[in-house]
């Protein structure tokens, strides 16, 4: 069973790296100078209470010990107290969860709508007008910078308009995507720009490909063959890509989350770095990397199930 | 260009054509033109700046753009143009100093861990699976967390992510050049390893790693104007682009070009400097 093995070795493989993921986050804030407690802890912090964070994190004890600890915490999911908002991290965390996945799904869709149809297209129209349309366009939106994106569609479509919400967030399904229209689109109108860019180039690779050329001079109906070859081979690269673009996703999320003052996980994470909160500093840059890991596993299974030779090799 | 016929030897008229070639590519003409004018910009800001950026006229604050102030006046009634052209100065700097240390160390460890393979190369690939677990974004900005805001940090962290990414490409690229006939007959020649790699190696697998550095440049600008957005790079008064645009954010209904204006000069950059990797990329592959 090929598949079996891979999917045993593909996580296997994510131990190790799981690990260093750790020290990096454990290393991130031992790296501050000065006593970790207090950093962690706050200036209003009493003696009692740095005694207290002393000992659970084992400052008094050699590097290891203090890794193990932090190590064993993180898997019993205390990833501490935050300063800022005086609950446990985790709690904060999964009470801000939900709105960023929302975000990020609704981003990951609307892209995929914005650039699926006009990579077709433009694939389709090599070297004509409506590519170089197409590809002009994306490369000026692959230059801009997300905040700005935002910052745009935010003057014209909500302040200016009145279409939107400047920001917050809404109550249930509708209210969410009413809500999160505006910040999804601005983080899809970037990353469509890479979608549409790799589509494109899949789409005609596929379309020169031998298999499609013998398909043709077969005489299937071009339907046929767009639908069959064409489009399962591209759905594999797309899907590829937007695995391998989550953390670009993820970045987006985070400034966009800050432009229209999404309640996220990415906006908590620049108030937790101005209140200097390095427990949810810590707890963030964690989640943000388990996120991303998920995604990177489920791409790699999806891919080997769409594409045979990946299991392979 | 006009007197090819005095061309020098036969060795490099093959570059020269290739040269030619890209220089008629329009995107390529066009790119390097934005960032020629740039690098201009960049050095000598005072020349082409009506105004000096940081002076302060409380009886003009917030004008709407005219002659006298084509982009405009902030809510301290500096002017707007003269601030957007100085803050080329930083924002040119960050595609330089975000993008050569890295370049450097991720060139180097690339190289020698795609040389040597082996236990180094095992960690290696682990460091980067580690590194790209995060978003690239999260962990310079936790970085910057630690070292606080500011420019230098900004460009310390960058560093500190950054370097994968070359490393990565780096190494790929030494591993292909390594089953090439030239570097098996080094090694039968008994060349030292540095040789190998520093002088025959290197000068054949940079290529991509080049494109990519443009590319990167483009996206210091990107990230470095983020971060002075966000408040965790430049720090104001500095004439920054990602600060000028947070700076005009209050303003947005009233006075709009404060945050307009700078993001065009953004745009420009970027797609300079993606345009030129582009026409770089057709110039320095070899084609056959």
């Amino acid at each position: 069973m090929a598949g079996l093995q891979y999917i045993l070795k593909r996580l296997a493989l994510m131990i190790p790296t799981f690990l260093l993921v750790m020290i990096i986050i454990f290393l991130l804030v031992r790296m501050l100078p000065g006593d970790p407690a207090l950093a962690i802890a706050g200036d209003k912090a009493s003696d009692a209470d740095l005694a207290a964070i002393r000992n659970r994190l084992g400052l008094n004890e050699p590097l290891l010990v203090q890794f193990w600890l932090f190590f064993t915490n993180v898997l019993q999911g205390d990833l501490g107290r935050s300063i800022l908002m005086r609950t446990s991290v985790m709690g904060v965390i999964i009470e801000r969860l939900p709105t960023t996945v929302f975000l990020a799904a609704f981003a990951v869709s609307l892209s995929l709508l914005i650039a699926g149809p006009l990579a077709f297209v433009a694939a389709l129209n090599r070297g004509r007008w409506p590519d170089t349309v197409i590809r002009t366009v994306f490369q000026v939106g692959l230059s801009m910078p997300v905040f700005y994106i935002g910052l745009i569609l935010l003057t014209f479509l909500a302040a200016h308009l009145r279409w939107f919400p400047v920001g917050g967030h809404g109550d249930g399904f509708t209210g969410q995507l009413y809500y999160l229209f505006l910040p999804s689109m601005t983080v899809a109108l970037y990353t469509s720009a890479i979608i549409m860019r790799n589509l494109r180039a899949a789409i005609i690779e596929v379309l020169d490909a031998e298999y499609v050329q013998f398909a043709r001079a077969k005489g299937l109906p071009n339907r046929l063959i767009l639908g069959r070859h064409v489009l399962r081979n591209a759905l594999i690269s797309t899907v590829t890509l937007l695995g391998l673009s989550i953390g670009n996703l993820m970045s987006g999320t985070l400034v966009t989350e800050t432009v229209f003052a999404v309640p996220g996980l990415g906006r908590l994470m620049l108030e937790a770095i101005f209140a200097r909160d390095y427990p949810l500093i810590q707890g963030l840059t964690l989640t943000f990397a388990v996120l991303v890991s998920i995604v990177f596993l489920l791409t790699d299974l999806f891919q080997s199930l769409l594409d045979p030779r990946m299991r392979l090799s | 260009m006009t007197d090819t016929a005095a061309a020098p030897p036969e060795v490099t008229t093959a570059r020269k054509s290739r040269l030619h070639l890209a220089l008629r590519k329009p995107g390529f003409l066009v790119g390097a033109t934005i960032i020629g004018m740039s690098i201009l910009f960049a050095v000598m800001p005072g020349i082409f700046a009506p105004y000096d950026p940081n002076f302060i006229d409380y009886t003009a604050v917030r004008q709407a753009p005219s002659w006298e102030h084509p982009f405009g006046t902030d809510m301290l009634g500096r002017d707007s143009l003269s601030r957007v052209i100085h803050a080329y100065t930083v924002n040119m700097q960050m595609a330089v100093l975000a993008t050569v240390f890295a370049l450097t160390i991720g060139v180097t460890v690339g190289a020698l861990v795609g040389y040597y393979r082996g236990v180094a190369d095992m960690i290696f690939g682990r460091v980067v699976d580690a590194i790209i677990t995060f978003p690239f974004l999260v962990l310079v900005i936790a970085v910057v967390a630690v070292l606080g805001p500011g420019l230098i940090n900004m460009y310390i962290a960058i560093t500190v992510v950054g370097w994968v990414y070359y490393a990565r490409l780096m190494r790929a690229e030494v591993i292909a050049q390594m089953g090439n006939d030239y570097a098996s007959a080094g090694i039968v020649m008994g060349y030292s390893d540095r040789r190998i790699i520093f002088r025959h190696l290197l000068p054949n697998a940079i290529t991509p790693v080049v494109v990519y550095w443009m590319t990167d440049m483009a996206l210091a600008i990107l990230l470095g104007s983020s971060l002075g957005y966000l408040g965790l790079g430049a720090q104001p008064p500095q004439a920054e682009w990602g600060v000028l645009i947070a700076e005009g954010r209050n303003f947005i209904t009233t006075a709009w070009w404060l945050s307009l204006m700078p993001g065009i000069a953004i745009v420009l950059t970027g797609l300079g400097f993606s345009l030129i990797g582009d026409g770089l990329a057709d110039l320095l592959r070899p084609r056959g």
